[in-house]
């Protein structure tokens, strides 16, 4: 039998408002895409119906447009969580300021990319690598918004969705500003592919449980790591404490 | 020279009157009735209320007509055919004096140094008060692109839009370059826009505009004296405001996913909506599916071919008119979204594959690694 003994600290690191965007968020993601490509090239179903008793295209841009704004509202809700979460969702995390986060990168690209040393996994959120591909995901999903309801609203006269038509004359007419839609729908495509690619090979060498952390919110994190980030973290208190002193 | 003189004669002076359109139409043999027909045509093309049309009438039968310039520049005259064969082309053509001795290279009856003189007499004398109708694109590679009696497309343009009341770009070519900027642009062909310096300034979209629509601008101009509300694009919101798409009869086998799928199948002959075929009807702004053409006969779709987007910018450059793949330029080659998507599509996966391979090598160590 192979067997060793390890000295493991459970730590709460996703918070349930943070896990609920997660899985909000795939689901808009998968269902924008699917509709989003049958309306880009819809199938022909059906041939032999009156116009007037069928509307499935119809419903399905209705599901696309609705799906929009819930991702809309979701990612501002996250925007919001980003400035009361825990230590592990806050903005900080995703605009890396500090040069321990650039240090990471390097970490994550020698270690997780290019695998040229075998250093052990000491992140316990989001290595920055990850947090700056998110800040990706936050500007391509921006980008998406501004032209799916520049898009959209020439179907409707109420002014809240007018705010994004000012891409239009930017970008010439509507049919480039479909294109850059269509485009960036590939880059969440992308995305979620080598998201997903990363997410197993973690729990498959570092073994702290990510992918059911993503559900329960828990990580099974190595002692030492864990004590690790505690120092850090008190450290990181009496320095905020100091500061708010001095003013 | 005696031949500018012959002309200067024939040419109104500032001071002197000049003819209403109303007054025109009676000369011309035009019926009152007809005259109300295509005033009251004109308040229903722009979208406005009945009291409108006495206005439109009353402006028409005080006001004189408008001293115009109509500039060819770099274009093929489709806005000079359309707009001949306006719904009243009679009443249409004498909103402005359109074949007398204003500028305009297609009609007017002078020609050579005669027809430039008569373009600087009507600069002079109605400097201020002329409108500015601008056929064609202006080529900025080389100005010897387009050079008129001696002086180049910008020259021309710049010159005239210094005494103007008002620029209007006819179609595509004055407002986007229309086919002369299609890739790759050799002329390096561009809109007026740029040239007129802060004239106030119409875009009449289209390649070319409904003739009904030109006449609606211009009628607008004489009765209400002041710009019509334009879109984002400078286009005259009555006209373009709405999408081919909202306002097509075939709508609802759109949103009932009824498509034809070639033009000589089944449901091309049951009329199905022709979105599969390259409809840009959804990304178009224009009036064809309310003011239609020729007199209201028909329009593309009706005819049954799809809209080509003529009132939208880059129309040309959008790939084949037959299909909805969207073209992206870029690395001197064209490719459309979805296959740039899936050539990173399978990069990634080839990566990913990879770099799956480094991990179970390292896994494997490390299990082999505990006793």
């Amino acid at each position: 039998m192979k067997s060793r003994k390890r000295e493991l600290r459970e730590v709460y690191v996703w918070e349930l408002p943070v896990r609920f965007f997660h899985w909000v968020n795939a689901l808009c993601i998968c269902v924008l895409c699917v509709t989003g490509f049958i309306i880009a090239n819809p199938p022909t179903l059906m041939s032999q119906v009156e116009a007037s008793f069928s509307y499935w295209f119809g419903i399905v841009r209705f599901i696309h447009f609705a799906t929009a704004f819930v991702f809309m509202f979701n990612f501002i809700f996250r925007i919001y969580w980003a400035f009361v979460g825990n230590r592990y969702a806050t903005w900080d995390n995703y605009i890396p300021l500090r040069a321990r986060q650039w240090r990471n990168v390097w970490h994550v690209l020698m270690t997780d990319v290019l695998m040229i040393r075998n250093e052990e996994e000491r992140s316990i959120g989001h290595n920055t690598v990850a947090t700056l591909s998110y800040l990706v995901l936050l500007l391509a999903a921006v980008l998406q918004c501004i032209t799916g309801f520049a898009l959209y609203a020439q179907t409707s006269t109420l002014p809240l969705f007018q705010w994004a038509t000012w891409i239009t004359p930017l970008l010439g007419d509507e049919m480039n500003v479909r294109i850059v839609h269509h485009l960036l729908t590939w880059f969440f495509i992308l995305f979620t592919v080598i998201h997903v690619y990363i997410v197993f090979y973690h729990d498959y060498i570092a073994r702290h449980g990510l992918i059911s952390s993503m559900i329960g919110g828990w990580k099974n994190i190595p002692e030492d790591v864990a004590e690790e980030e505690e120092k850090l973290e008190q450290k990181e208190r009496r320095r905020s404490r100091r500061a708010g002193h001095a003013v | 020279m005696t031949t500018s003189k012959s002309n200067a004669d024939l040419l109104p002076t500032a001071t002197e009157p000049r003819p209403t359109v109303y007054e025109e139409c009676r000369r011309k043999g035009v019926s009152r009735r007809k005259f109300i027909q295509f005033c009251a045509m004109m308040a229903a093309a722009m979208g406005l209320e009945d009291v409108a049309v006495p206005k439109i009438v009353k402006a028409l039968e005080t006001k004189p007509r408008l001293p115009i310039i109509w500039l060819h520049l770099q274009e093929c005259t489709c806005c000079s055919e359309s707009f001949i064969r306006a719904d009243h082309p009679v009443v249409a053509s004498l909103l402005f004096d359109h074949i007398s001795l204003d500028y305009t290279e297609t009609l007017m009856a002078p020609s050579g140094h005669q027809a430039e003189q008569s373009m600087e007499d009507t600069m002079s004398k109605y400097a201020g008060q002329y409108l500015l109708m601008v056929e064609g694109s202006v080529p900025t590679k080389d100005d010897a692109y387009c050079c008129i009696g001696g002086k180049s497309a910008r020259q021309i343009l710049t010159d005239a839009a210094k005494g103007a009341k008002a620029v209007i770009a006819w179609g595509n070519c004055a407002t986007a370059g229309c086919v002369q900027a299609a890739n790759p642009n050799p002329t390096g062909a561009v809109g007026i826009a740029r040239f007129i310096g802060d004239k106030p300034l119409i875009h009449v979209q289209g390649c070319p505009p409904i003739a009904d629509v030109m006449a609606g601008v211009i009628v607008h101009l004489l009765t209400f004296n002041s710009l019509p509300i334009l879109d984002d694009l400078g286009r005259p919101k009555a006209f373009y405001s709405r999408r081919v798409h909202d306002t097509c009869y075939r709508r609802a086998n759109f949103d009932a996913g009824l498509f034809a799928e070639s033009f000589d199948d089944e449901n091309a002959r049951r009329g199905y909506c022709l979105y599969k075929l390259g409809c840009k009807g959804p990304t178009t702004y224009n009036a064809c599916g309310i003011i239609k053409w020729n007199g209201g006969v028909s329009y593309p779709i009706q005819s049954g071919h799809p809209c080509l987007g003529c009132s939208e910018a880059g129309f040309w450059d959008q790939g084949s008119f037959y299909k909805r793949d969207t073209v992206v330029e870029g690395f001197g080659i064209e490719e459309t979204a979805d296959k740039i998507g899936l050539a990173l599509g399978a990069v990634t996966v080839a990566g990913i594959a990879a770099h799956a391979i480094g991990t179970n090598i390292r896994k494997r160590r490390e299990i082999n690694e505990v006793e």
